[in-house]
């Protein structure tokens, strides 16, 4: 089994290394929208500050969800997606490889680029190293309940807007507690609470996500 | 012998058949639609005429007979719509994913409603249409899970697809509708301190009395609308069937 998971995952993450302009494009993404900001509020550094933590956060989601596509539809379209759920390995382990490995190609990245936002927007080493870390706690959650939608929205038309009604309203909890942290840290509060249900909700969605998302794959394929 | 003891215990099961269910629909729907009127008659003179004026809110909080029925459908419906749509998935019943997929826009409405009513209560009482408390901004949320099945049901051409891939996402929705819940009512509670909301006084008796009748008038209702609703949805899916057409003849 294990053997299976570090398969999928070197595949996928050779993939991801071999168009390298797919996850750039994401991380850009995330940079470009967060420094749109700015400019809608105004320059005021105490304003920024203030909201900083939740315009990150946001930004990390519609990253999140602007890079689901990568998670099925090329498998889906080439048809290696169809011989993956014919292996004979449990397609529970195959699909958690698959999130594994988008997590490290995109969750990952944002949650290390989050750090320089910390720096631009003055946030300082306290709420910056935390705002780092409930993206590193975080954004599991947010790959493995995106590819929920993203294997039920296999190959429909408007596929794009589609995954992003569905899939947004799950997010909040992740959201809520990722920018609370945050939040709680520049109020001078402990993020403890916040940090261990943000793990928790990333585990919780690590070991039922993966049903879910094989159930709707076996839909989607059959 | 043996096959009639089969079909006795069976019976009930008879009506996930979708013409007997058409039928068995069309009996009941009228029934739980004059409950309902009935109970809405009796509630609302409850609510207007016998239910006292509120010392702090004045009549305004009369919308209560509407808002919270509606607001505890949404929750109750999606619930439901979940169970059903779960039922189809495992039992490969069609019926139960017909079931389903009439109780998502009755949900939907409900919390729209929910909502409405309740930025017509919160105008005069908090003077704004809305706030983020933590129960809005949970129905709203729940009104967008209800909007993502209802897109998704829509965007999906083949319809036993359909039934099943919406099914996930119910049942991925009613998982996440508790932990949405208890975030939401965390995030706001960090935030602002306790809401200025109703519901912090002891409510009269004959208020209560009003709004429980209302509950029920609003649930028949919605039981009458699902069954109404999926009588439409059994007969557009089995278009294509020898009683649908039949069916569609007489009615034409």
């Amino acid at each position: 089994m294990s053997a299976t998971v570090f398969a999928v995952l070197r595949r996928d993450l050779l993939l991801a290394l071999r168009q390298r302009g797919d996850i750039a494009n994401t991380v850009l993404f995330f940079f470009v929208v967060v420094a749109m900001v700015p400019l809608a509020v105004g320059p005021e550094p105490k304003t920024l500050r203030l909201i900083a933590p939740g315009m990150v956060w946001v930004a990390a989601l519609l990253a999140a969800i602007l890079s689901l596509p990568r998670l099925f539809a090329h498998d889906h379209a080439d048809g290696t997606l169809e011989q993956l759920l014919l292996t004979g390995e449990p397609l529970v382990v195959i699909v958690l490889a698959k999130c594994a490995a988008h997590w490290l190609a995109t969750g990952l990245p944002i949650t290390l680029l989050a750090a320089v936002f910390g720096v631009v927007f003055d946030l300082g080493t306290d709420v910056t190293r935390v705002l780092v870390a409930t993206l590193l706690l975080g954004t599991p959650a947010l790959s493995l309940l995106g590819a929920v939608g993203a294997s039920l929205t296999l190959g429909l038309r408007g596929g794009g807007v589609l995954v992003a009604l569905l899939v947004l309203p799950l997010y909040v909890p992740a959201l809520i507690f990722g920018a609370g942290a945050v939040d709680a840290v520049a109020g001078g509060l402990s993020a403890q609470g916040h940090l261990l249900v943000l793990g928790a909700l990333s585990l919780g969605a690590s070991v039922l996500a993966p049903w879910a998302i094989a159930a709707a794959l076996r839909i989607s394929l059959e | 012998m043996t096959a009639t003891a089969t079909s006795d215990s069976l019976s009930i099961f008879r009506f996930a058949s979708p013409p007997e269910f058409y039928r068995l629909a069309g009996w009941l729907a009228p029934w739980f639609a004059v409950l309902a009127a009935l109970l809405a008659a009796i509630g609302l003179y409850l609510g207007f005429f016998v239910a006292p004026t509120d010392a702090q809110q004045g009549d305004v909080y009369r919308v209560i007979f509407i808002h919270v029925p509606a607001a505890w459908m949404a929750m109750f419906l999606y619930l439901v719509m979940a169970f059903w749509a779960g039922v189809g998935l495992v039992f490969n019943t069609r019926l139960s994913s017909l079931l389903a997929h009439a109780i998502a826009p009755t949900g939907a409405l409900m919390a729209a409603l929910a909502l409405w009513t309740g930025a017509f209560w919160g105008r005069p009482t908090w003077g704004t249409y809305w706030v983020w408390d933590a129960r809005l901004t949970s129905t709203l949320i729940l009104l967008f899970l209800y909007l993502g099945y209802l897109a998704l049901v829509a965007a999906i051409d083949e319809p036993r697809r359909a039934d099943r891939a919406s099914a996930v996402l119910a049942l991925v929705g009613a998982v996440n509708v508790p932990i949405i819940y208890f975030s939401v009512k965390w995030w706001n509670t960090l935030h602002q301190g306790s809401s200025i909301g109703p519901g912090s006084g002891q409510m009269a008796r004959s208020m209560l009395a009003a709004m429980l009748v209302m509950v029920f008038a609003v649930w028949m209702y919605c039981i009458a609308v699902i069954l109404i609703r999926v009588r439409a949805v059994i007969l557009e899916r089995e278009r294509t069937a020898g009683w649908a057409q039949a069916v569609a003849t007489a009615a034409s």
